[in-house]
């Protein structure tokens, strides 16, 4: 008797077990690309799209789109390549030019050469195979606090060799390129301005950096909102790695309080990167067709429009007109950083562990 | 009265649920552990085993490896330091504002790391409160010296986030063991050092045991505050998993690092089990009520005073510090008080897609949380009974010649370890075992499951559970449930009226960090919460993700909001009693 309510209760719990695992499938929509009807899109913690264009994509399609935010762009490429035999998505979204090489080298995307390539500029079309299209773009710079420099009686530095200047000591704050996408960014921006060489390089750069007291966060968020003092949080460091459009987001999101930017971006040579981001077809996915609709989608001008305000960064086709916020207090940089997605694929992991040993570690 | 055939009358009714108890917990290890992990494992060896020689003998992971005991070992016996006189505190006194006091001590378990580098931003930051009112009183101008991350600023997060394990898992146990012990010693003349050392730390040794090794090990694992606190130039094995997998997708390395982590918890939890499972000896359990006092005397309220003035400053000030700054807007024409950010939340300005309102991220959250709670104990009751009826009593007497009793004791214990292992094993390294293991086609449909999250969080919480209840259950006195038997009370009513009211002190603080852990838990639900079902901390965290004083404000409103949330359910979770009554 016992030894049959004990054979129960197991059956019981596996009978638990197996409805956790096939239950839910039903009972909810879920990201399993093979249905029809949803698309599932995979992308990056801070995309973002307005209700109503969403919408005018699923009207006329007639599907349902799902968004699995799967961490950080880093984190999200690794996530689709470890689940390449069964893809968890037909679309993804945000892989970036410092991580365009990585993801064409695992050989997760289908190719599809939209109509609308036709009419974006050259030099953002980074992947000639058609793989990975560019749907925006955005620049990692340095921004300062206008009140602190101000009462410090500076003005915003105007060269990158400044910044190892005894004025400002202590005063820039950097992202971890080990962990950080906009650290990275600007350690790639100051690789292709310093070089290699054997004059004053990067290395050389970074050194001076280290011992001119730059402090290295983890990530934007601690970077920008506890450290930076430019910011509501209210730091102790007036420079901070971040985004050119970020001042004319502090702007934006100022509740109506602020009428121009607390602060302000420092566009000097050698310390602007641009990001392109690109959106991809996974190979495995059952919903080409669906797919390539939804890329056609995002490179419309209602998509594109819709991207400024959405995500704070640059939509590619450039006949789109910029909100009001962009055109007054949002600087487009004269010189991003020149270099390859090749070349960043070929030096990024040796780079990000000399920078490691350098500025981290002896 | 046959005193055997009762013990043979209980044990025949509990056999089957025993059995129940071991089957149960080790099926959930199995599918939801051993499975996730074997699968990333796999697949980080593909290529055979040369890199984890090579990672093995670097020297630099070495360096690594000691650096992370180190600070683990000084967080621990820093926790138990100002823990110890806090739980004392709790267990031994009755004064105003108790339960509230202590649900707050809990709050910090629940603050994602960046959020508490704001909360520490707007206390001692440069412009943060005390500078503030520091430039009232010695002028403007002053400020206090920067913060900047090292090994100190580790340490005290790790007190801050890990003081509320030691005051309800050493308190809990304490406030039910009988003050008469060490009042005996104390009248047969021992000096009060002595009646500690010799009388009542021995009896708390369990409790005390199992506080400081879930220390141990969270601080031994410690990501979020070791990277965002410590600053870049800390670095544990966690640490160095993430960045090996995160940047790098180098698999094997990380792998090896976890191994190598995973082992140490292991021994660990195995030394752990040897030291403590002697110290458990029978005890007849106090009510709660028959144990505190109101402080009496200049000692007493001294030492009740100096107990609240560090839990004030230590864990109120910077939550404190997190609330003030959400309704206190600093912009450039001065500070004044503004409820904006806090009705900012439930406006969608931007139109966006995956707006969600603040109230269906409390309820995502609650709803997670209550069902890890439920999993939690439904597999974790179970699990510390199975490891709670070892007897290791009998092994006292017993070790001389029965092996087989030392064998089945071994058993136990690794089995105790094995339920450890969770919470010590890289959670990036289990978060990837979860992807590649559901990304089959058959198991794809449980990656958008809703159980998927509370039966991730059950795994954390389970070693939680398990060691807030062995110490009262190992503790408990069979007397009391041979008397009731005695009188002819059917074993299930035994178990009701008797068992229950004296565990469920400590079924509360299982409960109860169940629930904490759960609501605080932020890896996983980021990369699994659903972007229309995201929960407060990670609201919050995407608030943190954009430049502007609103958002700023937004995320600090959510943070006030998951304290709020987080204090009242501490609060309603201590008042579920069971039917025996309150012990």
């Amino acid at each position: 008797m016992r030894y049959l309510i004990a054979l129960l209760a197991v059956a019981l719990l596996l009978a638990a077990c197996g409805q956790s695992a096939t239950a839910p499938a039903s009972l909810t929509p879920t990201g399993t690309p093979a249905s029809s009807g949803r698309l599932v899109v995979m992308t990056h913690d801070s995309f973002s799209v307005s209700k109503t264009v969403l919408a005018a994509f699923e009207q006329s399609t007639g599907v349902t789109v799902e968004v699995l935010k799967a961490g950080d762009a880093g984190k999200m490429l690794n996530q689709a390549i470890l689940s390449k035999a069964a893809p968890i998505a037909d679309v993804i979204f945000g892989i970036d030019n410092t991580f365009l090489s990585r993801a064409l080298a695992a050989d997760i995307l289908l190719p599809y050469a939209a109509p609308a390539l036709a009419n974006l500029p050259a030099d953002l079309k980074l992947d000639p195979s058609n793989r990975l299209l560019p749907i925006d773009y955005g620049y990692v710079a340095i921004n300062y606090d206008r009140a602190a420099l101000t009462a410090a009686g500076l003005t915003p530095p105007t060269s990158l060799e400044e910044l190892t200047k005894p004025v400002w000591r202590g005063k820039l704050v950097v992202e971890n390129p080990a962990t950080s996408s906009p650290g990275l960014a600007f350690l790639l921006a100051t690789i292709a301005h310093f070089g290699t060489g054997p004059s004053y390089s990067w290395r050389d750069f970074w050194r001076d950096l280290r011992n001119n007291e730059v402090y290295v966060s983890e990530g934007w968020s601690d970077a920008y909102n506890a450290q930076f003092s430019g910011s509501s949080g209210k730091g102790p460091y007036p420079l901070v790695v971040s985004y050119s459009t970020s001042p004319a987001a502090e702007v934006f999101f100022s509740d109506g309080k602020l009428k121009a930017p607390p602060t302000g971006n420092v566009l000097v040579p050698g310390g602007i990167f641009r990001q392109v981001e690109f959106a991809g077809i996974l190979k495995g996915t059952n919903n080409e067709e669906l797919a390539r609709r939804f890329i056609d989608f995002m490179l419309q001008p209602a998509f594109q429009a819709d991207i400024p305000l959405q995500m704070f960064v640059y939509p590619v086709d450039a006949t789109v007109a910029l909100p009001q916020v962009f055109t007054n207090f949002a600087t487009v940089p004269a010189q991003p950083a020149g270099m390859t997605a090749a070349q960043i694929e070929q030096g990024r992991e040796a780079w990000i562990t000399q920078w490691t040993k350098l500025v981290l570690q002896q | 009265m046959d005193h055997a055939v009762d013990e043979a009358r209980v044990a025949a009714v509990t056999r089957p649920i025993r059995l129940v108890g071991a089957v149960l917990p080790l099926c959930f290890l199995a599918l939801f552990f051993c499975y996730p992990l074997g699968a990333i494992l796999r697949l980080s060896f593909a290529d055979g085993p040369e890199r984890l020689l090579s990672a093995l003998a670097d020297g630099y992971y070495l360096q690594v490896l000691g650096f992370t005991l180190w600070q683990a070992t000084l967080s621990t016996v820093l926790t138990l330091s100002v823990g110890l006189p806090g739980a004392y505190l709790f267990a031994r006194y009755d004064f105003p504002g108790k339960n509230l006091l202590r649900a707050l001590a809990g709050v910090p378990f629940v603050m994602p790391t960046v959020v508490v580098a704001v909360a520490f931003g707007a206390l001692l930051g440069p412009q943060g409160l005390v500078s503030q009112a520091l430039q009232v009183v010695a002028g403007p101008g002053f400020t206090l010296p920067r913060l900047t991350g090292g090994l100190g600023v580790v340490l005290l997060a790790h007190v801050f986030y890990n003081y509320t394990v030691v005051l309800r898992l050493v308190g809990g146990f304490w406030a039910n063991l009988d003050p008469r012990f060490a009042q005996a010693a104390t009248m047969l003349g021992a000096p009060r050092w002595r009646t500690a050392l010799t009388v009542t730390l021995p009896l708390l040794l369990p409790a005390v045991g199992a506080a400081a090794l879930l220390v141990f090990i969270f601080t031994f694992t410690s990501f979020g505050v070791m990277v965002i606190l410590g600053g870049p130039r800390l670095s544990t094995l966690e640490v160095e998993i993430y960045r090996q997998t995160a940047q790098l997708l180098r698999l094997d390395v990380a792998a090896t690092l976890a191994l190598v982590q995973a082992a140490c918890t292991l021994l660990l939890s195995l030394v752990y089990t040897g030291l403590t499972a002697q110290a458990a000896v029978p005890l007849e359990l106090q009510p709660r009520a028959a144990t505190v006092r109101r402080p009496r005397g200049w000692r007493a309220r001294l030492f009740v005073s100096a107990n609240i003035l560090v839990l004030a400053l230590l864990l109120g000030a910077p939550l404190l510090a997190l609330a003030l700054r959400s309704v206190l807007t600093p912009f450039s024409e001065g500070t004044y008080f503004t409820l904006a950010a806090y009705a900012a939340l439930s406006e969608n300005r931007t139109n966006a897609a995956f707006f969600v309102p603040p109230t269906i991220a409390i309820a995502n959250s609650l709803r997670i949380a209550g069902a890890t709670t439920g999993l939690a104990l439904l597999v974790g009751v179970p699990t510390a009974y199975m490891l709670a009826h070892t007897p290791t009593a009998d092994r006292r007497h017993l070790s001389a010649g029965r092996r087989w009793a030392t064998v089945k004791w071994q058993w136990a214990a690794v089995l105790d370890a094995l339920f450890m292992l969770p919470l010590g094993t890289s959670a990036a390294t289990l978060g990837l075992g979860y992807l590649v293991a559901l990304s089959t086609p058959e198991l794809a449909g449980l990656r958008t499951s809703p159980w998927l999250l509370p039966l991730l969080h059950t795994l954390v919480a389970l070693p939680f559970v398990i060691r807030a209840l062995l110490p009262t259950l190992r503790a408990r006195s069979p007397s009391q449930r041979e008397v009731a038997a005695l009188l002819g009370a059917a074993p299930v009513v035994v178990w009701l009226r008797i068992e229950l009211p004296l565990i469920a002190p400590a079924l509360a603080t299982g409960a109860i960090f169940a629930f904490t852990v759960s609501l605080g838990e932020f890896g996983a639900t980021l990369l699994l919460a659903r972007p229309d079902a995201p929960t407060l901390p990670v609201m919050i965290f995407r608030f943190l993700g954009q430049p502007g004083a609103l958002n700023y404000g937004q995320a600090l409103a959510l943070a006030t909001i998951l304290m709020l949330i987080t204090t009242t359910s501490f609060l309603l979770l201590e008042r579920v009693r069971p039917p025996g009554g309150a012990f």
